[in-house]
């Protein structure tokens, strides 16, 4: 079965499993490494990426479900927010002035949901971050994280 | 680039310098144990068997650009970026000028300060030594050291490593300069990447590199004083943050060799299972599946896609020999402690006579207290799930892995492909995580093999590179566990309240030895072990045996305090007079967090203090309860590490260690039903998210005790201090973990509940 799909503005055709999560078609078939793999239970959202505006977890999201797709990956975050090659958006700005990340693995997938619940809430509660930012860390950013979101919203 | 390496001899000053391609300066050392005791001569004669390699490097390119190579893994700890601040300060070079990246796994990277400090029985957690002997197992005439691992890198390989190859780099600069200009090197100074002289001469690093290189490094260069510091104590950006924003980073599980295919695995439920029968005759027809290959334990699914792999892994049906381990569980694990702790047991540390004032405790009208406690196995969890690439052909290996030992890795891989050590390449990727889960080789602590020897082990049999990737569910149910533990402890208490003898029982005589050892003074000590083995494997946990003995010990004194009427900081300082520094941490938090004055309706205070890995860390935990558990509202922590190189990082890692210790609080445990790991994902081996996350605070003493670590020692702390608000919140003293086992009621219900 043929799906297609764009991702980052680029246009994808594939010849996958219909069944096939998301995740696996953009690692290992399309070869986008940002996106990571987790728990693939749709638990811990390393996984996260954005179809059509919307954050996912693409680990149980079958390819299926995103033909014909815009889908927006870590790799396109900076793009999709107007920032230029090698430019990042405001909101990785902060997570960089933060300094957030320590080993990095799951900031590739907080950054894609929260920059979600941006778009749909601009200034949220902190109740809003905590009901909606339901990624794991292992190593323990959850305060920067929080500081970061804050240094781009004003509430 | 061609390093060409020097071997010193043993009485030399171990530095060596040379010119790299291109006229840069490549400058590395190793250092002399120079000690007038016999120990140390003896010390010195044995370390003169080994050949000794020069050790964490940095070069200077002609564009004055300077990089560090630094010889540990940078699991998100800083290490890479503190370090380079440790060569750049005593280099005197200008911090824009500097990057830094991870060395290579070649054993002219090997960390020799490091080593220095094994060999000479400093205080290394005994720990690595076990992990350094499995690899100079492998290779035993070299230094071959990559270890992260005990709150290291800065302590060790910064301090003894970086400062002392920037001081000497810097003077053999200097010189270079000065005989350029004919002056004398005295008149000449280094500042900000150049040297200039004493008649308006100039040149920079990068011009003077080529020459510089002709020079000996000094024997003892002379390190600045702490006032004259410049980069260290500041926060610089982590190096390794940009990638980590944009997607760029590549991880372990990140590499894409060309025509790579994917490895996953079943493995038998049980830990040590053999491989009795599997039929593969269908799994072959999937599409994508390229070959089934059988490993030690388990069976691999060989595909072009891991997703295929993995649904054909799991389809796979293989039956297992679990070799009489699967009647083991959990209650059978706790109920041979029980036994072993009733029996006989082993001396750990003795002081004075504590037997006898046991046994005439009821002549002297003095009370017996006894409590257990007791914790459950744990999973690292690391967010990147076990992962090694390997490809094997023409007798050579490479092998793409994120882990805390590279040329350990490399020098497993070279023994079970039964390839040479030199014809294996180790890329190093990053570690999503590592918490001791990523050491390569176990064998201190157990003979597990580990998914670096199954990677190594399946490649053998594929004709191309190929991509082991556990599931969460592997990751989760084989792991190597921070152990299941029961310490039995008692104490004879005085008529004063304090105790005059303490005795713990307890299982496992772990690393760090030090572990159970109290910083208490009481007069008579009894603590002893039983070593009671089952099939489970053991591995290093963030902060290894402290996150226990920290629990028990300062639990138990906590429950002495209150049993004594007194409050829980007067008592602990009362038994703190012979140790200032943790004194003063404990006074610190305590002070931070607002100790003794009131605090919102429902909110209790608990603390705690430990001393590990070279750091004393009090932390005091504000916690209420609601819906029958801790919510821990906020965390103050008061650090004596000595002098803080890094304050960010150096902060970023306490918060780390209290967060990834407060998750195991209160919801960490594996359990064992059947021989096997019950837990299988996130759904059931829960983690704390940032909904729970507290408010959490770093204070650093100013101290100038020498530099201990900070990986490690804030995590085995916030246990006993959440255990400790707890109990003054519910009157419910929790000796079981994690505290989701238990259903808490404030006292305040009590109080309504008594007057219903």
């Amino acid at each position: 079965m043929s799906i297609s799909f764009t991702v980052n503005g680029k246009r994808h055709e594939l010849d996958v499993e219909p069944e096939m999560p998301l995740l696996w078609a953009l690692r290992d078939e399309i070869g986008l490494t940002g996106t990571k793999f987790g728990c693939g239970v749709a638990a811990c959202g390393a996984c996260t990426v954005h179809v059509d505006g919307m954050a996912m977890r693409s680990c149980v999201t079958p390819v299926e479900m995103v033909d014909g797709a815009e889908i927006t990956t870590i790799e396109g975050l900076a793009a999709a927010h107007g920032a230029g090659a090698g430019e990042l958006s405001a909101l990785q700005a902060a997570w960089v002035a933060r300094q957030v990340p320590q080993c990095g693995y799951c900031q590739s997938g907080m950054l894609m949901a929260v920059s979600a619940l941006l778009a749909e809430n601009p200034q949220p509660t902190d109740e809003d971050i905590d009901a909606a930012i339901t990624n794991i860390c292992r190593c323990g950013t959850y305060p920067r994280i929080r500081a970061a979101i804050r240094d781009v919203t004003s509430a | 680039m061609a390093i060409e390496i020097k071997k010193p001899t043993r009485r030399q000053f171990l530095i060596a310098g040379g010119a790299a391609a291109g006229g840069g300066l490549l400058l590395g050392i190793g250092f002399a144990t120079s000690g007038p005791s016999r120990r140390m001569q003896a010390e010195a004669a044995a370390a003169e068997e080994g050949e000794r390699f020069v050790t964490t490097w940095l070069k200077i390119a002609p564009d004055n650009m300077v990089t560090v190579y630094v010889p540990h893994s940078d699991m998100g700890q800083g290490t890479i970026t503190a370090l380079a601040m440790m060569a750049a300060e005593e280099l005197e070079a200008d911090w824009s000028l500097v990057t830094a990246e991870q060395a290579p796994a070649e054993r002219a990277f090997a960390n020799e300060s490091l080593g220095n400090d094994i060999v000479s029985g400093d205080d290394v957690p005994p720990m690595l030594k076990g992990v350094t002997a499995a690899t100079w197992y492998q290779v035993a005439k070299f230094m071959n050291l990559q270890v992260t691992g005990g709150s290291t890198a800065v302590r060790y390989t910064g301090q003894h490593g970086m400062r002392v190859t920037g001081a000497a780099a810097k003077d053999m600069l200097v010189k270079a300069a000065a005989a350029r200009w004919r002056v004398s090197p005295s008149d000449c100074t280094a500042s900000m990447s150049a040297v200039t002289g004493p008649n308006g001469e100039s040149a920079t690093y990068g011009e003077l590199a080529a020459e510089a290189a002709a020079y000996s490094p000094s024997a003892r260069p002379a390190l600045k004083p702490k006032s004259e510091w410049k980069i260290i104590g500041t926060a610089r950006p982590r190096f390794d943050i940009p990638g980590k924003v944009d997607g760029s980073a590549k991880y372990g599980v990140d590499a894409r060799p060309e025509g790579l295919l994917y490895a996953a695995v079943k493995l038998g439920p049980v830990s040590r299972s053999r491989v009795v029968s599997y039929d593969a005759s269908e799994i072959l027809k999937r599409r994508g599946v390229k070959q089934v290959v059988e490993f030690p334990g388990g069976v691999a699914v060989i595909a072009d896609n891991f997703w295929r792999a993995k649904q054909a892994a799991f389809a796979l049906e293989v039956e297992f020999d679990a070799g009489g381990n699967e009647a083991v569980s959990s209650e059978t694990i706790f109920a041979a402690q029980d036994k072993a702790l009733s029996g006989s047991t082993e001396k750990d540390k003795e002081v004075g006579n504590a037997a006898s004032v046991f046994s005439s405790a009821s002549e002297t009208g003095a009370t017996i207290v006894s409590a257990e406690y007791r914790v459950p196995y744990l999973a690292h969890a690391c967010m990147e799930p076990m992962n090694c690439t390997v490809w094997i052909r023409d007798g050579k290996a490479d092998v793409w892995v994120g882990c805390q030992d590279p040329l350990g890795a490399r020098a497993r891989i070279a023994d079970i492909a039964g390839i040479g050590f030199d014809n294996v390449t180790v890329h190093p990727m990053l570690l999503g995580g590592g918490f001791g889960r990523r050491v390569p080789i176990r064998e201190m602590f157990f003979n597990f093999p580990s998914e670096i020897d199954f990677a190594a082990i399946i490649a053998g049999q594929v004709d191309a590179p190929v991509k082991l990737v556990y599931t969460r569910e592997d990751d989760i149910q084989h792991d190597a566990y921070r152990p299941a533990v029961t310490s039995r402890i008692r104490a004879v208490v005085g008529a004063d309240g304090f105790p005059t003898a303490y005795e713990n029982l307890y299982v496992y005589k772990d690393e760090p030895a030090e572990a159970p050892h109290i910083p208490y003074a009481v007069p008579h000590q009894s603590i002893r072990f039983a070593e009671v083995p089952t099939h489970v494997p053991r591995g290093p946990w963030r902060s290894v045996a402290h996150t226990q003995h920290t629990f028990f010990s300062e639990s138990f004194f906590d429950e002495l305090a209150h049993r004594a009427g007194a409050d829980p900081l007067e008592y602990r300082l009362a038994l703190l007079k012979d140790q200032p520094r943790h004194a003063a941490v404990l006074r610190l938090a305590a002070e931070k967090a607002g100790w003794g004055r009131p605090l919102p309706q429902g909110h209790f205070h608990g603390l705690a203090v430990q001393q590990s890995f070279g750091s004393i860390v009090a932390e005091v935990a504000e916690v209420s309860i609601e819906g029958g558990s801790p919510r821990v509202h906020r965390v103050v922590a008061a650090v004596d590490c000595g002098q803080v190189v890094h304050p960010d990082t150096a902060a970023q890692q306490v918060e780390s260690g209290i967060i990834y210790g407060l998750t195991a609080a209160l919801y960490g445990e594996i359990s064992i039903e059947n021989g096997a790991v019950v837990q299988t994902n996130f759904t059931d081996y829960e983690m704390l998210h940032l909904s729970e996350c507290p408010e959490i605070e770093v204070h650093f003493v100013d101290s100038d005790a020498p530099i201990g670590g900070l990986g490690e020692p804030s995590t085995p702390v916030i246990t006993a201090a959440v255990a400790n608000a707890v109990y003054a919140a519910t009157g419910t003293r929790i000796r079981q973990l994690p505290f989701k086992l238990h259903d808490l009621k404030p006292v305040s219900d009590k109080f309504a509940q008594a007057a219903d």
